[in-house]
């Protein structure tokens, strides 16, 4: 089963959230699909094995055969190869890889090379699996990345526990596609509910099943849990916020280290979602 | 500056580190100022700032395949191409997974495939509590964003220009992918609200390497200063080895969402944290 746990707003507690759900599983893979900003290792502390570059297809143009045509570039839908007279320029961080200019290039002057985007790293902690993407700095497309990142997941694993990026575009549905279970972390603020009514709207847009854990309660009201009742979405966990908590968390260590009783909660929620699962499976 | 108006950034790499509660307690203080909320994804800005709409603009995005099933003969050379797994098995295109890239168009041998403009989202021109101010709400799951935030930028811009403002002020959104970088793109100031934890520092750190790429001037304030003090210490070490100013700190304050909750931002109501952040303010609208 993969289950991505979700924000909409930043800082709601969805690593934090996704690390004790692994941990508390003992046996899972942890994928860090945060990929502008991976912050799971910081939790988790996993010992790192393995670094890969992450790369996309480059276009090469080569001079001799070219003849400045202007094939490419009309046909490039992101401004990423410019003709002039006698020289072509590409922009590399505006090329999406997509193989347009090759393909559409008469003289077949354009050939493939590639170019870094960023790192896919892996990892373990005992018998959890970690794996994580980290974006180049200054690189502006995130999901190739998360779609590299999410090719190394191992297939037979039986729990995957993926952390997405904040917001609802296309670096996160880009991280939701594949998954059986969306658990949406959130805050019972203006700015939380705004924004987990975000991701809402794009779930049930998508027809993912999805569920909600609700995130430092008490700080505060109850419009997240009347809005749950009311369309009978389901709020599968409740964490209080607790200022013994957020300490730990500033010293890197995960919930259910601060507060292993967690561990059960955590438990009964994967057991909940694994038969909910079944029964949609079968 | 010869543009006649000053950017200032407001970002913070990590979210949830309290950068539309500080941007919304900047954007009521003088002096007078255009606001920019270029968190199109995840737009919070107008909860505290409630804007007038005054003129609503559809944002076309980038654009999708369609594949027209009377012409298309299943001879697979679209699936085989995309790069996108975007082709599915009965020759439809997935609109979240086609990036738009045309590939399919200019190779369909039968002329099945269109492309069609999509309509990414909206952005607003409106009068709101913090002054003139450009949002927008990218629909969710949509492509773009970068391009949206250029386009709400630029009608800050002139708005800037027209109404004699010689202030910018953006709410950036979290990460350092494209609308951070769109946010970013010739701005003068920079100003990363960071927390005392071993994510905000890391996440701080690559924000600011992504800014020293701009040439924009880059600050730092610290929230919540007081869960972690030592760690808000070595993250003004980090800050003072590399030359990066830390312009204050804020303490945790849990008023905060009580505050959001009534639509106010932490300057609305006297005490330490509205002092702190007239303070921050001030340091930042400082000319180096």
């Amino acid at each position: 089963m993969t289950i991505t746990v979700a924000s909409g707003k930043g800082g709601a507690g969805k690593t934090s959230v996704a690390v004790s759900l692994a941990l508390a599983a003992g046996q899972a893979v942890y994928v860090d699909c945060d990929v502008e900003e991976p912050n799971g290792a910081l939790l988790l502390h996993p010992h790192l094995e393995w670094e890969e570059e992450a790369t996309l297809p480059l276009p090469l143009v080569d001079e001799e055969k070219c003849d400045y045509c202007k094939t490419c570039s009309q046909a490039c839908q992101f401004h990423a190869i410019m003709v002039l007279p006698h020289k072509v320029v590409v922009f590399d961080r505006l090329c999406h890889g997509c193989g347009t200019c090759s393909y559409v290039c008469p003289q077949k002057a354009i050939s493939e090379t590639t170019r870094s985007i960023g790192l896919i790293q892996g990892g373990r902690r005992e018998d959890i699996v970690y794996l994580a993407g980290r974006l180049n700095i200054g690189e502006p497309m995130a999901p190739p990345l998360i779609r590299q990142v999410k090719a190394r997941i191992p297939r037979e694993a039986p729990l995957v526990v993926i952390d997405a990026p904040a917001g609802v575009a296309c670096p996160f549905v880009e991280t939701l596609r594949g998954s059986d279970f969306c658990l949406v972390v959130a805050e019972s603020t203006p700015f939380g509910f705004h924004d987990y009514l975000l991701v809402e709207e794009l779930l049930l847009d998508l027809d993912l099943p999805f569920g909600v854990v609700e995130n430092k309660a008490g700080l505060g009201d109850d419009r997240l849990r009347r809005h749950l009742f009311e369309r009978e979405i389901s709020l599968l966990f409740t964490l209080p916020y607790n200022g013994d908590w957020a300490r730990a968390y500033s010293l890197g260590v995960p919930l259910v280290e601060v507060e292993p009783s967690l561990s059960e909660g955590f438990l009964e929620l994967l057991a909940t979602l694994e038969t909910a699962h079944e029964r949609r499976g079968s | 500056m010869n543009k006649g108006f000053r950017e200032i950034l407001v970002i913070s790499g990590k979210g949830g580190t309290g950068k539309t509660t500080l941007a919304s307690s900047f954007a009521l203080l003088p002096p007078e100022k255009v606001v920019v909320d270029a968190d199109v994804d995840a737009p919070d800005l107008h909860i505290i700032l409630k804007p007038q709409v005054l003129e609503a603009q559809r944002f076309m995005g980038g654009r999708v395949a369609g594949i027209d099933p009377d012409k298309c003969d299943g001879c697979g050379l679209c699936r085989e191409l995309c790069r996108y797994d975007a082709i599915t098995p009965h020759y439809r295109v997935d609109p979240l997974a086609c990036d738009g890239c045309a590939l399919c168009y200019f190779a369909c041998p039968r002329e099945a495939i269109t492309l069609k403009e999509k309509e990414a989202g909206m952005w607003f021109l409106s009068r709101s509590r913090g002054g003139p101010m450009t949002h927008a709400r990218l629909y969710p799951g949509e492509e773009n964003s970068g391009k949206l935030v250029t386009v709400i930028r630029n009608r800050a811009k002139e708005l800037a220009q027209e109404e004699g403002l010689e202030l910018i002020l953006i709410d950036g959104p979290p990460g350092i992918g494209c609308p951070v970088i769109s946010a970013m793109t010739g701005v003068d100031q920079v100003l990363v609200v960071t927390e005392p934890t071993p994510s905000g520092h890391h996440d701080l750190e690559r924000v600011v390497e992504l800014a020293w790429g701009f040439q924009a001037r880059v600050q730092v304030c610290i929230n919540q200063w007081d869960i972690n003090p030592q760690r808000t210490e070595e993250i003004e070490r980090w800050c003072g080895d590399r030359g990066v100013e830390v312009i204050g700190r804020i303490p945790f304050s849990p008023e905060v969402p009580r505050l959001q909750a009534q639509s106010k931002a932490p300057v609305e109501e006297e005490g330490p944290g509205a002092e702190t952040i007239i303070e921050i303010w001030k340091n930042l609208l400082e000319v180096e």
